[in-house]
């Protein structure tokens, strides 16, 4: 490892570092958005459920680096605009999520749906207020996946050259270098572990009647 | 799509079926070591309950590296010491199948151990020894989960194939990776194209075996010739 040129790069790496959470969150954030109701569907209609999750299965099979390709012919874009990579990504992270949402809100036992319409929930309040925050531990189990395979997924969009951390890989290959490649893939690991304890810390902070136990 | 429909691109050395042809040489050699690895592993935790911390650590580990990365890394500490192919074929072979391993593995796992255990306790009760158990047993009856961890594993190892062609790998990466340097679309298109059916067709043939070898009693799907024509009517008495 050459500390020097790390230090002497620390710039351009916080660039990349940035580059690389906003790539991997922001679809995070918009494919949970996504899921949720089309999640809700599925888990409403029995008809709906095998289509969705199919379909999902089927958008999930497409390889990344396919699908970065591809992308720019759908929506338009340049083959370098970072947009083909939020689009990928949601389109990932929501394939992977609906079944995940469905199968949550399936979870929720009937009594307590009972109950909350005993009490005088209506549909909707009883969907936000008891059976939503009942699924929350199955859909951040979800949600986690989901954060880690992304901040993996966002180092390939490198070889097409659209700056993130994996262009530390590409430079690395390059100039045959190894510091940048240790680099990249360290923080690649911290950064997936933080997302990862982040959702476990949000999923204990929504759902506080859980026993204090390390989720696994 | 130019590119895809132009029938020079079709024979010749670096033909498209060529390139399927490597794709899928290097995609399924690597799944086969994976599997020759992970099943018989995942079968002895699963049987045993010994080293259980590997498939939780493992699984989750394996998952953040960074592809890209890790293929990079390889590649640089392997290649000076092999001048020939095998200084980028060796380090992507390696890469693919430790993505491999981990869905099989913790697949296979959690397929012996979801065994009904009165089925094992029936068939010891019928004087099976504990292998036959195993192959009678517990592998027909774990094999759905064990074919749905082989499914996500070969769904990796072509996507991960398709970057390895960034360090010279052949295969239809080779298609997005030199259309990227040429600036040519159209190539970059028709690799897409290519590889993402080659997944969904390899997705579907693998649920199609896993309906053929996987035992119906298992699924509930019941063999048209076994049901009774007319279901049996209970009478209502009240």
């Amino acid at each position: 490892m050459n500390f020097e040129w790390l230090g002497r790069q620390s710039d351009n790496i916080v660039f990349l570092l940035g580059w690389h959470v906003l790539l991997a969150v922001i679809p995070l954030i918009l494919g949970l958005l996504i899921a949720l109701p089309l999640g809700w569907w599925a888990h409403r209609s029995r008809r709906i459920y095998p289509l969705l999750v199919g379909v999902a299965g089927l958008l999930y099979t497409v390889p990344s680096l396919a699908l970065f390709v591809l992308l720019p012919l759908v929506l338009g874009t340049k083959i370098l605009d970072p947009l083909n990579i939020v689009a990928a990504l949601t389109i990932y992270t929501v394939a992977l999520l609906v079944r995940v949402v469905a199968d949550a809100l399936e979870s929720v036992p009937e009594d307590t749906v009972q109950a909350a319409k005993a009490m005088g929930y209506r549909g909707y309040q009883s969907l936000l207020k008891v059976e939503l925050p009942v699924g929350v531990p199955v859909i951040s189990a979800g949600l986690r996946v989901a954060a880690v395979s992304n901040v993996s997924l966002v180092s390939v969009a490198a070889l097409l050259g659209i700056p993130q951390l994996g262009s530390l890989f590409t430079q690395g290959f390059q100039l045959r270098f190894f510091t940048p490649i240790i680099a990249g893939i360290v923080l690649c690991v911290v950064l997936a572990m933080i997302l990862d304890g982040l959702i476990i810390l949000l999923n204990r902070w929504l759902t506080p009647w859980t026993p204090k136990v390390v989720a696994s | 799509m130019n590119y895809l429909f132009d029938p020079r691109h079709w024979s010749g050395a670096d033909s498209i079926p060529t390139l399927i042809g490597e794709h899928l040489l290097y995609s399924l050699i690597a799944l086969a070591i994976a599997a020759i690895i992970a099943v018989p592993l995942g079968i002895y935790i699963g049987v045993t309950g010994k080293g259980v911390f590997l498939i939780a650590g493992l699984a989750n580990a394996l998952r953040a590296l960074p592809s890209v990365g890790l293929l990079i890394l390889l590649v640089l500490l392997i290649s000076p010491a092999f001048p020939s192919k095998m200084g980028y074929i060796l380090p992507s072979l390696i890469v693919l199948v430790l993505l491999a391993v981990p869905p099989i593995l913790t697949n296979t796992y959690a397929g012996v151990r979801a065994v009904d255990a009165a089925a094992v306790d029936a068939a010891r009760g019928m004087g099976f020894r504990t292998m036959k158990i195993l192959t009678d047993v517990q592998l027909p009856c774990s094999l759905p989960l064990v074919l749905s961890g082989v499914r996500s594993a070969l769904l990796q190892i072509i996507s991960t194939a398709t970057i390895a062609a960034y360090i010279s790998l052949g295969g239809l990466g080779r298609l997005l990776i030199d259309g990227k340097a040429q600036n040519d679309y159209s190539q970059m298109v028709a690799g897409a194209v290519l590889v993402a059916l080659l997944a969904l067709f390899f997705d579907q043939l693998l649920a199609f075996i896993t309906r053929r070898v996987v035992s119906p009693g298992l699924t509930r799907r019941t063999i048209k010739s076994a049901s009774p024509a007319e279901p049996v009517k209970t009478p209502v008495t009240v």
